[in-house]
């Protein structure tokens, strides 16, 4: 299959000098998306970013067009940028407000005029200290530039924007423990519904919640108009979007292309993208959008990069379904990889980052952790292959994807899809550490 | 290394101005009192919660859920290991053990010099350059073990002061612009709070 080489839009500065200041911005034609935005009435922004039908880029790949249309008619309107990003293996989000600031801000400008919010909060990871200060550098800049600030850029519309430092919580990445966050508080999600914060959000306003990667693309739709970008890609999947590949490939990184037109197999092999696998192994398994997917395998390597197509591939859950794009982080293991030991790893994670509100989530996610790293350390029993998969079937009742939901938000659910992964993949490597009482890899 | 100081003090009020309602600072303002002093002490969470007016329980009680905040000491130099899935599958957990080893403390553990506390962390966003180790949250990868060694030895001698600062300072880069845009925020009349329905949020804290 030849692959496209659709221009990169988000990541077309990345590496060039000095891309995180104004002045190189600037020089790259930069504001100028803003600068026409302003020229149109709002509901005309809407109306293009609704004909691009990006997806939202941060996880949940909600349409953002319709995110906005939703909006409840009260003031005041917040605009709330998701730069929580902590899904593992994704690293989009840090390379974007670390080396392009001034498209994010520019984005949040444009997204701002259009929702009709004064004030927009940017909510960017605590650990990324370089980020932060590259975005506290950029919003100053805009302020003396008059892109942000009272009459921006000559227009009668008034924007102030705040960069706000997260703590350390992976459950603040889910929009409405963000909120609650920038309220000062613990991040605990909100009870649904009310399922959208355009209807309730911050201080109970009206917000708009948009991931770091979507707003970015903001400058360049208005630029081109919406119907350029969903010119790129297929389907419902327009435009491009940021893999973060890791793993065991030759080529770790961030690499954007166009969405759909290319498959797990090009993404891993391409000698331009992967590079293929580290000392030309074999694949073993793929975690194809973050830690809270269900893994693909060799099977699917043909399977298009694609909302929908990733969606409604064969998957290997029991109760069916395929997986998702997630966050745009894929992760390669080759054949010297242990599944028990990296499911066992991605149901810690959970465990650690579970929130503790509800008990699915709270107690499940501890008990698959220690049934996992027994069964690692060589320690398992007979009966815990069955144990796990009936608690994982608890957590999430059917063990399909999507699951239906038996807690407040999709962090509990999530500890099923590695575990159960692995086991429907890979049952005689389990069988192999309990019976042999230590890990076959050593 | 109790209270803010005075210029702390001024720049936690100068942060509740940015916010519509002034515990949102909360999170800001407890960074800068881990600037202050390295991390969290009870007199600078309670002058936190004096300054938003809530109680130094709600503070506490926030910050405690939140892994960058600290309510004991931590030593100057804050050595992150990255020990999930792309760091576990290109050598993080060997890393994290020869850490353990050369610094002679466990993970969660402090140096007796108070130069490095160690800690094992999930996935901190390294992910290319993996395995990947942050020291007071600037990024190093990949880290070999002899990089690991390297790394203490320059963090020991103050060879790498200039890219890494005390732990507790995470945004070295100030706000130098303040609200002219003139929205509502912190300090004007009560009536320009939003309206907003009650919330059906469950949680809180």
């Amino acid at each position: 299959m030849p692959l496209t080489h659709a221009a990169p839009i988000v990541t077309r500065r990345i590496g060039t000098p000095d891309s995180w200041m104004l002045k190189s911005y600037l020089a790259d034609g930069g504001y100028q998306g803003l600068r026409k935005a302003l020229t149109m009435a709002p509901g005309d922004i809407t109306a293009e970013v609704l004909t691009s039908n990006i997806l939202g880029r941060g996880g949940a790949g909600f349409e953002a067009g319709k995110k906005w249309s939703m909006i409840r008619k009260a003031q005041p309107v917040y605009l709330v940028i998701n730069g929580d990003e902590s899904e593992p293996s994704t690293f989009k989000d840090h390379m974007l407000v670390e080396n392009d600031p001034h498209q994010l801000v520019e984005g949040v400008a444009i997204c701002a005029y259009a929702i009709g919010a004064a004030q927009a909060f940017i909510f960017i990871r605590g650990e990324f200290a370089l980020g932060m200060e590259r975005v506290t550098a950029a919003v100053n800049e805009a302020y003396e530039h008059g892109a942000l600030g009272a009459d921006i850029l000559g227009s009668s519309f008034s924007l102030d924007v705040v960069v706000h430092p997260g703590a350390g919580a992976y459950i603040c990445g889910e929009e409405t423990a963000l909120i609650e966050s920038l309220e000062g508080k613990r991040g605990f999600p909100r009870i649904k519904p009310p399922y959208f914060p355009a209807a309730i959000g911050l201080y109970g306003a009206p917000t708009i919640v948009n991931n770091v990667e979507t707003v970015s693309n903001l400058p360049w739709i208005v630029s081109n108009g919406g119907a350029a970008f969903a010119a790129l890609g297929l389907g419902r999947s327009t435009g491009t979007r940021i893999f973060s590949l890791s793993g065991h490939v030759n080529r770790p990184g961030n690499y954007e292309i166009e969405m759909v037109k290319h498959t797990f197999r090009d993404l891993i092999y391409d000698p331009e993208l992967g590079g293929g696998i580290r000392g030309g192994r074999e694949l073993k398994a793929i975690v194809p959008g973050g830690a809270s997917a269900p893994w693909f395998g060799p099977q699917h390597l043909d399977v298009p990069l694609g909302q929908n197509e990733v969606g409604g591939a064969e998957g290997v859950l029991p109760g069916g379904g395929g997986s998702m794009l997630g966050s745009g982080s894929i992760v390669v293991m080759d054949e010297t990889t242990c599944p028990v030991r990296a499911a066992w790893r991605l149901a810690r994670f959970f465990n650690r980052e579970s929130c503790g509100q509800c008990t699915p989530c709270r107690e499940g996610t501890g008990w698959v952790e220690k049934v996992m790293r027994r069964i690692e350390e060589g320690a398992g029993r007979d009966e815990d292959l069955e144990l796990l998969v009936d608690v994982c079937d608890n957590i999430a009742p059917g063990l399909a994807f999507p699951y239906p939901m038996t807690t407040i938000c999709f962090l509990g659910p999530s500890v099923a899809m590695p575990v159960v992964s692995a086991i429907q993949m890979f049952r005689d490597d389990f069988l192999t550490h309990i019976k042999d009482g230590a890990c076959p890899y050593g | 290394m109790a209270r803010l100081n005075p210029a702390n003090e001024q720049r936690a009020r100068a942060l509740m101005g940015l916010y519509p309602r002034p515990r949102s600072a909360l999170m800001p303002m407890l960074h800068l009192a881990q600037e202050q002093d390295g991390w969290l002490t009870a007199e600078a969470m309670a002058h936190v919660a004096e300054l938003i007016g809530i109680t130094p329980a709600e503070v506490y009680g926030t910050a405690s859920f939140y892994d960058m905040l600290f309510t004991e000491p931590v030593g100057r130099h804050l050595v992150s290991v990255c020990t999930n899935i792309a760091c576990l599958l290109t050598g993080g957990t060997e890393l994290l053990e020869h850490a353990e080893s050369a610094l002679g403390v466990n993970a969660g553990g402090t140096t007796p010099d108070g130069q490095f506390t160690l800690e094992e962390v999930e996935c901190i966003g390294w992910c290319d350059k993996a395995p990947a180790v942050a020291v007071n949250w600037r990024y190093f990868g990949p880290v070999s073990p002899q990089g690991f060694d390297t790394l203490c030895d320059d963090l020991r001698a103050g060879r790498l002061a200039d890219t890494v600062p005390p732990h507790g300072t995470l945004c070295r880069v100030r706000r130098t612009v303040g609200l002219p845009a003139g929205v509502p925020a912190h300090g004007r009349p009560m009536g320009d709070e939003p309206p907003g329905p009650a919330l059906a949020a469950g949680g809180g804290g």
